[in-house]
């Protein structure tokens, strides 16, 4: 094993009862000689919610593709429901639901009609295509833009409407890539519902996402990728006692001298665990909070504006990677 | 817990069937959604369906009819003569099948594919990417169909047949509209941009303006004559007058052939170049 | 007056930039396709013409003397034309409107909807003028154009090139998708190719029709553009004809800046 690779797939050894949903050991995707998923283990179990976390990049789409048995992988092994992609592609993709990072809804036709379509592709009998898709609309809360065409929708409902297409074969397992990214904070939070529902029926979501609070709301386990690889595996909660400190110090300064000089001083006056400076701020890792903002006090140019918070898992991101998710 | 008393669907580990290994979404299973699909797009642009045969029948009128009037009668290879608009009808027929055909196999499948991203949506449900190229070629190959069937209807009404053996044209416009649906499809998986798609425009024109449509082989040079024998519409053309006129011989064997291996070549390289764009 | 005048300059400026950079496509098609069609129809079909095989067919006297390719040759200039403007009139202004939006970025300077309409009538001038040069040299290599006036031939050609793009144009600023615009061509751009005393004489259309002729500005443009190049036309038809191209301009000119107003500046 990789050092800096924490054997996920070991954890779910001491779990017994149920195999896993999905099951990866050095799952690996190269395009011609760049390498973009590099050899990663992990299970999935029935019921909860996964999530793949990491910047742009990083490889999450590549392996969802791959567990939705659209791209072949290149080595390692891959298990779906039980079954190998290679070979029993349709058979699982029966039995997922997929929601792709960009919306591919098909514009030439009405909202109504991307449902029936998409069940038709599922080899769905009609009558019951047209009462999930009922059900559906109203879970998406669509049922008034039934007949319109899908292009003048806002990106909210499209996504929405996206989310409830994926649902059209009842699928047991949900693969949703970036779900929420491009959406105002209200109808995140409208999706977030939607999911955390889907979840308490039963389904098992696998999810990516840019943003840490989403994976801290949503995710049961989660795992970091950085350049084609998984670098932490975990629960959030896991994740952040394991390598954040139990509160951050956040400054921010006029000017760029300022800021460094502070940096400096606070490291070499070991103000906390750790100290980071980022483009427009400084970070102090701590467990003794009253430690660090007795240094921080103590500075020559005293910062603009200081803030005490809990860490978070964008703090262990930081720490594990050295970057921040959002540059 | 040990290895060994896991139930065996714990690690299924399928193995490859011995030397065969199915690619990840060759062959699914309904190929015919992908015509519903089609079908309901279309109720809602019906105009843009229903004018599609229009363009060969206004030609029927303007150079058969009209230039016709100029020209009088042609003399066919067979050696009675036929009055221009009656050589010209089946030329343009096959042509309506080729429009019906090549409309949703060139640029209609390009928009869906680069911007609607319609067929990767298709791929993450059961379908394959040779269901989605089995099922657009045969929605092309019904719209040929029905392009041509209206067409065959207005050359009846216009009095421009002359055999029985006429009601062969229908199977036959369909054998033309495979043969340019396959390739069509097969040539726009090439395609990096719509600009690219003034390609296709500059190998249809004279497809349209020089496969005997107009006038007969007779009045190309040599050369020319030779290098028309071996183009696709061609093939159509001369299939189509042969049934209108009544003309039927075993040589018709030959041009045959020729459209069902141009559809079905077009059809695997469609496939094959599918799987590699859609599924990387 | 001088700033709508650069404004409009501003506009055909880029176009031309874009079509600089993919020019091989366009300028294949809008030269190649006529060419074609001039050695199909004018050549092959035509040499079937003056053969006159007989039927009801007396050849050339239908003609006026003419010979089919030199009938057909003015016909097929001012008819790519009207292709050119139709198709630069068409998917470029949804493109502009709608798809890329340039049109707003546009008069988000100081442009305004005139110079983007006009600008892009002036383009479909200038490319009918460029490939119908192109298209009068072939013709008078194959022995199409016998008279030395045929250069005013181009004149009609982008007069009926600007009159169909300022109409063409303004149908399509107020359309919403780019659905319609297959249907237009199909309902409207070839049957005006096909009928227009584009490839054999209005006269010949049954009596009830052929007055439409005078609605089609092709056959206005086709009638001047054969006067230039047989040298046979009446002052008076000059006169008329072109004071009906510049009608159809008028009315689209009129009707398109108030139209591309409406659409880009409220
Ligand atoms: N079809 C492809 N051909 C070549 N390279 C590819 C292809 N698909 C993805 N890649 C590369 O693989 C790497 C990982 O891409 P991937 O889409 O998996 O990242 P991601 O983590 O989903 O990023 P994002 O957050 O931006 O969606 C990228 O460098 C990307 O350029
Ligand atoms: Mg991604």
């Amino acid at each position: 094993m990789r050092p800096g690779t924490p054997a996920v797939a070991s954890a779910a050894v001491t779990e017994p009862a149920e195999p896993p949903l999905i099951h990866a050991s050095s799952l690996t995707k190269r395009f011609d000689d760049f390498t973009a998923v590099d050899g990663i283990d992990f299970e999935v179990r029935r019921g909860e919610a996964f999530g793949f976390l990491g910047a742009n990049g990083a490889g999450k789409s590549s392996t969802m593709r791959m567990i939705g048995c659209v791209s072949e992988r290149t080595d390692g092994e891959l298990q779906v429901l039980g079954l190998d992609p290679r070979g029993h592609g349709t058979d699982i993709r029966g039995r997922i639901g997929v929601v792709p990072q960009e919306d591919n809804l098909d514009t030439e036709l009405t909202v109504w009609d991307n449902l029936l379509i998409y069940g038709r592709y599922f080899d769905l009998p009609r009558d019951v295509i047209r009462r999930r898709a009922e059900e559906l609309l109203e879970f998406a809360q669509l049922t008034e833009r039934k007949h319109d065409r899908v292009d003048p929708l806002s990106g909210g409902m499209k996504r929405r409407l996206t989310i409830a297409r994926a649902l059209m074969n009842r699928p047991e397992l949900i693969l949703l890539d970036e779900p929420t990214t491009g959406l105002d904070p209200q109808a995140r939070h409208l999706l977030w519902e939607r999911l955390y529902q889907l979840k308490r029926e039963g389904a098992t979501l696998v999810l990516t996402t840019h943003y840490l609070d989403e994976a801290e709301q949503l995710c049961d386990r989660l795992v970091i990728m950085d350049r084609a690889r998984i670098v932490a595996a975990g629960s959030p909660r896991a994740l952040i006692d394991a390598h954040a400190t139990r509160e951050v110090v956040e400054l921010r300064f006029a000017t760029s001298d300022a800021r460094d000089d502070a940096a400096l001083a606070l490291e070499q006056d070991a103000a906390g665990a750790r100290v980071e400076a980022l483009a427009e701020r400084v970070l102090v890792y701590t467990d003794d909070t009253d430690h660090t903002m007795g240094r921080v006090d103590a500075l020559i140019t005293p910062p603009a504006s200081v803030l005490v918070r809990r860490s978070t898992l964008e703090d262990v991101y930081l720490m594990i990677t050295g970057r921040t998710l959002d540059e | 817990m040990t290895a060994t008393d896991r139930p065996e669907r714990r690690s299924p580990h399928v193995p490859a069937t011995a030397g065969r290994i199915t690619p990840i979404g060759l062959l699914g299973r309904r190929p015919v959604a992908i015509i519903e699909r089609n079908f309901l797009a279309y109720r809602r642009m019906w105009a843009l369906f229903l004018t599609g045969f229009l363009e060969p029948l206004l030609y029927l009128g303007s150079i058969g009819v009209g230039v016709g009037a100029l020209v009088g009668g042609v003399q066919l290879a067979s050696g009675h003569t036929v009055p221009y608009e009656v050589f010209v009808a089946p030329g343009l027929f096959a042509v309506a099948a080729m429009n019906g055909a090549i409309m949703d196999t060139t640029f209609g499948f390009f928009v869906k594919f680069k911007y609607g991203k319609t067929y990767d949506a298709m791929l993450s449900t059961p379908l394959g990417v040779a269901d989605v190229a089995i099922g657009e070629v045969t929605w092309a190959v019904l719209r040929g169909a029905v392009y041509a069937l209206a067409f065959l209807v207005a050359m009846v009404a216009f009095g421009l047949v002359e055999s029985w053996w006429a009601v062969l044209a229908l199977p036959i416009a369909m054998l033309i509209a495979y043969a340019f649906a396959g390739a069509g499809l097969a040539a726009s998986t090439f395609m990096r941009s719509f600009v690219d798609f003034d390609f296709i425009s500059l190998a249809l024109v004279p497809l349209f303006l020089f496969s005997a449509t107009f006038f007969p082989l007779e009045r190309y040079p040599e050369w020319l004559a030779a290098v028309v024998r071996i183009t696709p519409l061609y093939q159509g053309v001369s299939l189509t007058r042969a049934v209108v006129l009544g003309d039927l011989h075993w040589g018709l064997l030959a041009p045959v052939t020729y459209l069902v291996v141009m559809g079905t070549v077009g059809l695997r390289i469609a496939a094959r170049r599918l799987g590699t764009l859609l599924q990387p | 007056m001088t700033a709508t005048r650069s404004g409009v300059l501003r506009v055909v400026e880029r176009e031309a930039q874009i079509f600089k950079s993919l020019w091989r496509g366009p300028v294949i098609l809008s030269f190649i396709t006529p060419v074609m069609f001039l050695a199909g129809m004018g050549v092959g079909l035509g040499g079937m013409v003056d053969d006159g095989t007989g039927g009801s067919g007396a050849g050339a006297s239908d003609l006026g003397g003419l010979d089919y390719l030199s009938f057909v040759t003015p016909g097929l200039l001012v008819a790519s034309a009207m292709q050119v403007a139709a198709g630069e009139s068409l998917w470029p202004v949804m493109a502009g409107k709608k798809w890329m939006r340039t049109y707003h970025a546009m008069v988000a300077t100081p442009l305004d909807a005139r110079h983007v309409f006009g600008g892009l009538i002036v383009w479909s001038g200038v490319r009918a003028a460029m490939s119908g040069a192109a298209f009068l040299l072939v013709a008078a290599i194959l022995g199409g154009v016998p008279s030395p006036w045929a250069p005013l031939a181009l004149l009609a050609s982008v007069g009926c090139a600007m009159a169909v793009s300022s109409l063409v144009a303004t149908f399509a600023v107020g359309q919403e998708s780019d659905q319609s615009f297959a249907v237009l061509m199909r309902i409207g751009i070839i049957p005006l190719f096909l009928f227009s005393g584009t490839f054999f004489p209005v006269e010949q259309l049954p009596d009830a029709v052929e007055p439409f002729a005078a609605v089609s500005p092709l056959w206005h443009a086709a009638e001047l553009a054969r006067g230039a190049t047989t040298g046979h036309i009446e002052a008076l038809e000059v006169l008329l004809h072109s004071l009906a191209l510049v009608g159809f301009f008028v009315v689209g000119w009129w009707w398109g800046t108030r139209r591309f107003t409406r659409e880009l500046q409220t």
